[in-house]
């Protein structure tokens, strides 16, 4: 292997992650070329920090160093597309807009939608990012039947497999779902796939109090109604929209969508969705929550957050987006956490503009738990090499 | 076979015994020999070990008391449920303590609007659907066993059922639990919420055998009550055409609730036992579930009575009601159990294959079968590949629970050389900890290894189950690869 190969060259102002400039650059473009490049950064004692389409390095917490940042761009190969076992195999660098492209040749989809473009498959799977149909098909960790990581050390572990229904060992597949590469680097995953759906309907709904939409999701709960997606776009203590989105054979949307705009009591059908449908919500230069609580509780959180927050709830599973004006942010982040803990929710901050993004807790309170991941981490990584500092309680 | 391990009670246990007794109360822990007897094994009834000490926990105290005082004596402790586990997974320990949660049963009320409950971890799996059906929801994880099995042991073991295919395991249904640690501290892992910050060690606990810790509280997500669900019974004249049907309907976009196969044995066997009324020569039937909005079903349902017509099925059959539904299933759940009617021993097998290689993997079963002369009847998850090969043999015949044993073994190596599992729901275990190594690498097992460590670096929890050589947690694995002698060629890049 020569630098050449693994694309060794210096890392540049705008590759800054988190506001920190690795100091070097890698690209590898196989697992075994991954595995030598963590040896050789082992050897050295370097930090590294995995990146995939790096569309949101900028997000979330800085790590307390970056030597090396490893780019898993040239990881492209969609390994094995097994459509009659609804099951492919892609390394991690793979974008999901390519993969869905290919799949959807084959009447199939990977059943993940979060909205920013030019993910990778493992960039989606180290953030566990999804978006509205999460309510249809799970997310990454309901999805990722196996994955193949390269340890701090260099050492290649597979877990799970290429079949969907398999319980030998432990499924580190969920461990690494969230864990921002910090206790190693994705390079191949193998996903459970579904079929593409033949029609779709919508209903949206203009509601003038978007905390209205938190009844109205629990209404939809409770019917036999099976939507993919119920989507709120609104803000906090103003108006919203509602979207219900059904996917399916064409004479059942069709049923569900006219059922539904009676349970709603109005709301109209259309077949295009709206541009809003599953972008966060805000600008760059508002600070971007991530917001996880019980679902019926959706209008305690809109009441809890600053007056004008503009905001996107799933609003039958619980998780939300909030885009707060960085000037409310350091004020009203803890009280926002302390009135979510009651519906046993949290705040987690994905991105933040420079001037504030110091002085604001990335994570918030993680619970009794906290220490037992500490004790993985230092099982995983114990020279605290792979993106220090980015996760929770420092790790 | 394995012979009953002999007692080995060290005074360490035999002391550890006197301060259970007066830590979580005498009436609790069994010693007495004969009693002790009854855990002796799970549902694998070929391997027994009697335990040292037996607790009956009735709540989380009990459990935090029991683990914390083995933790402090370093003897190891196994946790219990219903004990219907087919992989030896509550195997006790000789010289240990075995913690049993069948008293723990409190079901919380349901909180019908998030569609969640919470429970304790000896509740009882059919439990939970009884209280969610009134409001319209149910658990979905459906095990065979479910009138039986604990929530706790599902969790343990990941457990599956006939409902899985559209639905999901265990471990999509379970949003948070609690946990005692192998130290005795408790901790929460998930919640109600949906998503929590940090690692998902939710994940990493559900389906670990009960090797990271004793859960105590579990929080279950309910589904909701399908608008419509219809079943049908169809019959084929091969296997082949059977399985090839599955393919179809997969192939067609189509999602059943289930689809479950029973090759000719398991057949007679059902009928011996149930009279579930499947189709009189059929060498293959096929239950198949769909369940959803009215129009959904409607239409898949036909198109997959075609799909099954053009792979030459002889009958199918609607289930008219409830009644007729809970007829073709019992055919299905009972079908374990029923092969005893047919044969007075028999293995049950687990394993699991890419759904498109059914054909091929049943015909070299049957084939692996006729060369040592041994039947295996054929009952299993089709939609998603899990086998279960029932080998039947006779105990009474010089040899014959070898081979058996030795066949059952050879099916797994065939799931592992076509792309598959070891196991799809019962475990790992004590059985087939033997196989692990030849589904995974060195460096896979040593990486699951270090969850292991992070949770019980002494090795107490449900020790020698699992992993095929456990290593201590002092031990540093590092790359098994090139990197013990220096890369010349890592030069050029750093
Ligand atoms: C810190 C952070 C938190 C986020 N949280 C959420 C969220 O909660 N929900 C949501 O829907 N979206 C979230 N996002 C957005 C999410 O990153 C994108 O939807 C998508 O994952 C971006 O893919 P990417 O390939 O551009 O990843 P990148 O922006 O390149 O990386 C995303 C994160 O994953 C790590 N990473 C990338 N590739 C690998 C790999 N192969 N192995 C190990 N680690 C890797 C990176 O170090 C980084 O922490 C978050 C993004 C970041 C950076
Ligand atoms: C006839 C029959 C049919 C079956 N069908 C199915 C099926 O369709 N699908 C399926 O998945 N399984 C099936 N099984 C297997 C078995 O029922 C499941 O594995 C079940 O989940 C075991 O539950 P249990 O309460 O009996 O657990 P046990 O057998 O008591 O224990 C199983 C494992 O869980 C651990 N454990 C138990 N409770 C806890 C706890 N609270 N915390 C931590 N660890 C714990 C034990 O240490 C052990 O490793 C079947 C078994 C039989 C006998």
């Amino acid at each position: 292997m020569t630098t050449a190969t693994v694309g060794r060259r210096p890392g540049r102002p705008d590759e800054a992650v988190g506001g920190v400039v690795p100091r070097e650059v890698v690209s590898p473009s196989t697992v075994a070329e991954v595995a030598e490049v963590m040896r050789a950064a082992a050897a050295d004692r370097l930090t590294v920090v995995p990146a995939g389409g790096r569309s949101k390095t900028s997000w979330a917490a800085p790590p307390s160093s970056c030597d090396l940042l490893l780019d898993t761009s040239r990881l492209d190969r969609v390994v094995e597309h097994v459509a009659g076992d609804l099951v492919v195999v892609a390394e991690a660098g793979v974008r999901l807009a390519d993969l869905q492209a290919q799949l959807g040749a084959a009447g199939q989809l990977l059943g993940l939608d979060p909205p920013e473009p030019g993910a990778t498959l493992g960039g989606i799977v180290s953030a566990n990012a999804s978006g509205p149909r999460r309510l249809r098909y799970g997310t990454a960790r309901d999805l990722l039947i196996g994955a193949t990581v390269v340890l701090g050390d260099g050492t290649v572990a597979s877990a799970g497999g290429k079949v969907v229904k398999n319980v030998a060992g432990y499924d580190l597949g969920k461990l690494y779902t969230g864990a921002h590469g910090t206790l190693g680097v994705v390079v191949s995953t193998t996903w459970r796939l579904h079929p593409v759906p033949v029609a779709r309907r919508a209903v949206v709904l203009d509601l003038p109090a978007a905390s209205a939409a938190g009844p109205l999701a629990v209404r939809l709960s409770r019917s036999t109604l099976t939507p993919s997606a119920v989507e709120l776009v609104g803000t906090a203590g103003g108006a919203g929209q509602l979207l219900v989105l059904f996917e399916s054979i064409a004479e059942s949307v069709a049923a569900q969508a006219s059922a539904a705009v009676t349970l709603l009591g109005g709301g109209s059908e259309v077949e295009e969705l709206p541009a809003t449908f599953g972008r966060r919500p805000g600008s760059p230069d508002d600070v971007l929550l991530r917001l996880a609580y019980l679902p019926t509780a959706l209008p305690e959180v809109l009441a809890a957050l600053p007056h004008g927050t503009a905001v996107t709830a799933s609003a039958a599973t619980g998780v939300a987006y909030a885009a707060l004006a960085s000037s409310d942010a350091v004020d009203a982040l803890p009280a926002l956490r302390a009135a979510l803990a009651r519906h046993d929710g949290t705040a987690v901050l994905l991105r933040a503009p420079e001037p504030v993004r110091g002085r604001l807790d990335h994570w918030g309170p993680v619970g009794d738990a906290l220490d037992l991941m500490r004790r993985v981490k230092e099982r995983f990584d114990p020279e605290r090499r792979m993106s220090p500092g980015r996760f929770v309680g420092g790790l | 076979m394995t012979a009953v391990a002999e007692p080995a009670v060290s005074a360490g246990t035999t002391r550890l015994a006197e301060q259970l007794r007066s830590t979580v109360g005498a009436e609790r822990v069994l010693t007495d020999r004969a009693q002790l007897r009854t855990y002796e094994c799970d549902g694998l009834a070929n391997f027994k070990v009697t335990p040292a000490v037996v607790v009956l926990a009735e709540n989380r105290q009990h459990v935090v008391d029991t683990v914390r005082l083995c933790s402090q004596a370093g003897v190891p402790f196994v946790a219990r449920g219903s004990g219907t586990g087919l992989s030896g997974g509550a195997l006790p320990s000789a010289d240990g303590v075995l913690i049993v949660l069948s008293r723990l049963r409190r079901l919380h009320p349901v909180d019908a609007d998030n569609a969640r409950v919470v429970v304790e971890p000896g509740v009882i799996n059919l439990w939970v659907t009884r209280d969610a059906t009134p409001h319209g929801l149910a658990y979905a994880p459906d095990p065979s066993s479910q009138l039986v099995c604990s929530i706790g042991g599902n969790v343990a073991e990941n457990a599956g059922g006939a409902h899985c295919l559209k639905y999901g395991f265990t471990v999509n249904h379970v949003l948070g639990a609690e946990v005692v640690l192998p130290d005795g501290e408790v901790v929460h892992l998930g919640g109600a919420a949906p998503e929590h910050p940090g690692y998902d060690l939710l994940g990493a606990f559900i389906g670990s055998e009960g090797t990271l810790g004793v859960a105590t509280e579990l929080t279950l997500r309910l589904i909701r009550i399908p608008e419509a669900v219809q079943t049908m019974l169809v019959g084929f004249r091969s296997v082949e055409d059977a399985a090839a049907t599955v393919s179809d309907i997969i192939a067609a976009g189509i999602l059943p609730a289930a689809i479950e196969m029973m090759d000719a044995l398991a057949i007679e066997a059902a009928e011996a036992a149930v009279r579930c009324g499947y189709p009189p020569g059929a060498v293959a039937v096929l239950v198949i579930e769909l369940d959803g909005p009215q129009v959904e079903v409607e239409s898949q349902f036909s198109q997959v009575e075609q799909i099954a017509r053009s792979r030459n099925a002889f009958e199918t059959r609607i289930a008219a009601d409830a009644a007729e539904r809970a007829l073709m299933w019992k055919g299905r759940k009972s079908a374990f159990a029923a092969v005893g009617r047919i044969s007075p021993s028999y293995f049950v097998q687990d394993g699991v294959i890419p759904r498109t290689k059914l054909p091929e993997v049943l015909g070299e079963i049957t084939r692996m079968a006729d060369d040592v002369g041994l039947r295996v009847a054929n009952v299993f998850h089709a939609g998603d590949g899990n086998l279960h090969p029932l080998v039947l043999f006779d105990d009474a015949v010089e040899g014959q629970a070898d081979d058996a044993e030795e066949l059952a073994g050879a099916i797994l190596d065939l799931c592992i050389s076509s792309g598959g599992s070891i196991t799809g729901e019962h475990g790992v275990g004590h059985e087939k900890r033997g196989k692990m190594g030849r589904q995974f690498t060195a460096e896979d097992l040593d990486t699951m290894q270090l969850v292991r460590c992070a949770f019980d670096p002494h090795g107490l929890a449900n020790p020698g189950k699992i992993f095929p050589t456990p290593r201590l947690c002092g031990e540093r694995p590092g790359p098994r690869t090139a990197a013990d002698t220096h890369d010349p060629a890592l030069g050029e890049v750093f």
